[in-house]
């Protein structure tokens, strides 16, 4: 299944765009997203830290994931 | 409505943010204002650049109010944060909380800009005379 994914920050910056879309296998997870885009984007490890958004909310890993569902990078946040 | 979240790309109205969170029961408000400052770690910075996960940054600045409801006597609570390119002494974010009593306006004020600044979708790019980096991102 193909997932669209937003991106935000270095993130956005590390991918070239504020969205890109993602093949995953059609059981996959947070986990799996994280796998493939790091395949794909070797920077992202470099970063701090990052989590995957799913609905406007924190996923876990094992979070399954549709391609109904609005998902998001979010690295290291900075506000106030 | 005792709650108000905003984020915003113009610029913020201190007055008017204080205004809405004053009620006659009030007996203090603390508000705590950011300000654009002119260095980071000795170096000059030139201006900041915000930008929010819009819908998320909302919803997680929503539960940070409520959880301040939870755990003080709050009357009125309010968030507003700016987003775009701020120059050196604007002001990026205004917290601003009324309570019948001073310690809890205190506390309440410092959780929310403490909690804002580890779980809400909002970047801060400080850019330099010569480069710039988005805060946080790297160790």
């Amino acid at each position: 299944m193909k997932v669209n994914v937003l991106a935000f920050g270095i993130a956005k910056d590390i991918f070239g765009s504020s969205s890109i879309a993602v093949e995953l296998p059609e059981n996959g997870t947070t986990q799996s997203l994280k796998q493939s885009l790091e395949e794909r984007y070797p920077r992202l490890k470099h970063i701090v830290s990052y989590m995957v958004a799913v609905n406007n909310e924190y996923s876990s890993d094992e979070a399954l994931l549709t391609t109904r569902d609005e998902i998001a990078i979010i690295p290291p946040v900075s506000g106030g | 409505m005792n709650i108000q979240i905003e984020i915003s790309s113009q610029p913020l109205n201190i007055q008017s943010c204080i205004d809405w969170v004053m009620t006659p029961q009030s007996g203090g408000i603390d508000v705590f204002i950011g300000t654009v400052r002119d260095a980071t770690k000795g170096k000059a910075v030139v201006r900041l650049e915000f930008e929010a996960y819009e819908p998320m940054a909302i919803k997680e600045m929503q539960k940070i109010a409520d959880e301040a409801f939870n755990k003080w006597p709050v009357q009125k609570l309010l968030i507003h944060h700016r987003t775009g390119i701020l120059e050196v002494g604007e002001v990026p974010v205004i917290i601003a909380v009324s309570c019948a009593h001073r310690d809890a306006a205190f506390e309440a004020c410092r959780y929310v800009i403490d909690t804002l600044k580890q779980t809400v979708p909002i970047w801060k790019k400080e850019i330099f005379e010569d480069g710039e980096v988005w805060v946080a991102a790297h160790p």
